[in-house]
């Protein structure tokens, strides 16, 4: 970094504050779109009359959380393919937001579906394979979202934590294979994300080998 | 609006009273998830809305959700596929089909089919296997009286009906999710049930295409799959027929269908249900709610006669 021309160096990465709040406008959307949805019958968004809010709100932040996990793990790709290393910038808010709306969504379940009571809560996570895999997806999540500030990235040292964030990747996974395994027949959305799945997992092992 | 607890079923809102009371609906639903946004005056006209006779605590689904949240899957997977996609179906002429071990073995125009059978408004609890319900006032008339119109044999055990199979105004019959046509079936004894009717309208409306224009039936004990919608043959037959979930997912839908909180779908428990519009779950009810349907059942293991 030294090397560089400081004017240069500086120029080129002006627009990276401006990006960053954009990003969080952005991240942030979903969840305003969402309130305005069930609490204003959409009178922001536009959307139409909310028969099912609770489904809504399960659909719509189980949809967020991810593709912002999926969109987490094509920053290295894209970085490597195209050379647009600031990509790595804005990883932690796309982590951080996938936590944030899994978090929404594991929440709206505990509360809507089963009114905090414990006992059903694990009845069901135990029987059900595919809110099991949810469940172990969110629960994964939880230490990457609590590392994921610099005190923690030199508390634990680049290395151990690079380990520790390796565990995205079976995050993404379970996280897609509870929605394959939700589905009464193979609908699209899953094949979809189960596709974009495979192309990150198989992009990273050819970037590997290089 | 109506005052008392227990209208006539006839006494059928003013369409104009649904619409308003879906936004009361919802902020009422809000309101009891711990925001006191609302003041009294809503509550005291939510209390006031009609209910359904003989039950304590259901209340209409707005008809926007009942017209506009449907599993029809011809018309596509999602829940407002169907009003999207149904909007030009053809429903006149209409004719039904009537074979098998049946005296009036023939074609049947709509109206002939129709024609003398009493019409009623029946306001039922609809439970869909997925665990969402509502409360619809169907109109329709007993399946019962048509039955014993065209004279079933002494071999007839069974009835099906038979979905139109029609690819381009049913776009989705081109995507092989399931087994086409869509086929149910009763057993005759269920199909005489007076509770048992054949819908021709909702809302006091002609029935829209989404919700299974021009004919569908309607089994209030049963998860809401069993009611075939959009028929074109009845056919009266001796051994139980295949039917379409049955037939795609043996191990999740049963033939018979009752709902049941004590047996659950693979997935996911039956044990409670989200009324469409309401935040918290309720429990389910034995044969949704219609004990009376209990006797047809006696001596069956129904956790295996799912
Ligand atoms: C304890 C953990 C979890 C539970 C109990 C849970 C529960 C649920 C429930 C009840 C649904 C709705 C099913 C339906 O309406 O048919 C759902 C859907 C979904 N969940 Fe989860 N979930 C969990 C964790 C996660 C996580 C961590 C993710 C993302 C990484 C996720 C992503 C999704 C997606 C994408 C859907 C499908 C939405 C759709 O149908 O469009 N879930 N989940």
């Amino acid at each position: 970094m030294a090397t560089l021309p400081p004017t240069l160096s500086s120029r080129k990465r002006d627009w990276i504050p401006y990006a960053k709040i954009a990003l969080w406008i952005a991240l942030l959307a979903p969840a305003f779109i969402l309130l305005d949805r069930i609490l204003l019958l959409g009178q922001f968004s536009g959307g139409n009359f909310v028969d099912d809010p609770v489904e809504l709100i399960q659909h719509w932040t189980g949809n967020t959380a991810l593709i912002l996990l999926l969109l987490g793990l094509a920053v290295t790709p894209m970085r490597r393919l195209l050379g647009w290393n600031w990509m790595i910038r804005f990883r932690r808010l796309f982590g951080l937001f996938a936590f944030f709306y899994a978090t929404m969504h594991v929440v709206s379940w505990f509360v809507f579906d089963h009114q905090l009571a414990l006992g059903p809560i694990f009845k069901d996570v135990l029987e059900r394979n595919w809110i099991l895999v949810g469940m172990m997806s969110w629960l994964l999540l939880i230490p990457l979202a609590v590392t994921s500030t610099v005190g923690w990235i030199r508390r634990l040292g680049g290395k151990k934590w690079n380990r520790l964030h390796q565990l995205v990747y079976p995050i993404a996974i379970l996280g897609v294979l509870h929605f394959l395994w939700q589905t009464k027949l193979l609908e699209r959305d899953p094949v979809l994300y189960t596709v974009a799945l495979v192309i990150l997992l198989a992009v990273r092992r050819w970037i590997r080998r290089k | 609006m109506p005052t008392n607890n227990h209208p006539h079923p006839s006494e059928v809102t003013p369409e104009s009273i649904y619409m308003n009371r879906r936004s009361f609906i919802r902020r009422a639903s809000v309101a009891s998830i711990g925001g006191s946004l609302i003041a009294g005056g809503v509550w005291a006209r939510h209390k006031n809305a009609p209910r359904v006779e003989g039950t304590s605590d259901d209340e209409l689904t707005p008809w926007e959700t009942v017209t506009g949240y449907n599993n029809f899957y011809e018309f596509g997977t999602g829940k407002g596929d169907p009003k999207e996609n149904a909007q030009d179906f053809k429903t006149d002429p209409w004719s039904i089909e009537v074979s098998g071990e049946v005296s009036e073995k023939r074609t049947f125009s709509f109206e002939e089919l129709v024609d003398g059978l009493t019409v009623e408004e029946r306001i039922y609890r609809m439970r869909c296997v997925e665990g969402w319900s509502m409360v619809v006032p169907w109109n329709g008339f007993m399946l019962k009286d048509l039955i014993e119109h065209l004279g079933p044999t002494e071999d007839a055990n069974y009835v099906e009906f038979t979905t139109l199979m029609d690819r381009t105004q049913m776009p989705g019959q081109n995507s092989p999710v399931l087994p086409w046509p869509y086929v149910e079936a009763l057993r005759l004894d269920e199909a005489m049930h007076p509770l048992t009717i054949m819908v021709t309208g909702v809302y006091g409306k002609k029935l829209p295409p989404q919700n299974g224009a021009p004919i569908r039936m309607i089994v209030p004990w049963k998860y809401g799959f069993k009611g075939a919608k959009s028929i074109v043959k009845i056919r009266f037959t001796k051994r139980q027929p295949r039917t379409t979930w049955n037939e795609a997912i043996p191990r999740e839908y049963g033939f018979y269908a009752n709902v049941n909180p004590e047996v659950d779908h693979p997935r996911w428990s039956q044990a409670s249900e989200r009324r469409l519009g309401e935040f918290f779950r309720r429990d389910s009810l034995m044969f949704n709610g219609y004990d009376e349907v209990a006797p047809l059942y006696e001596g069956m293991d129904l956790s295996r006669n799912y």
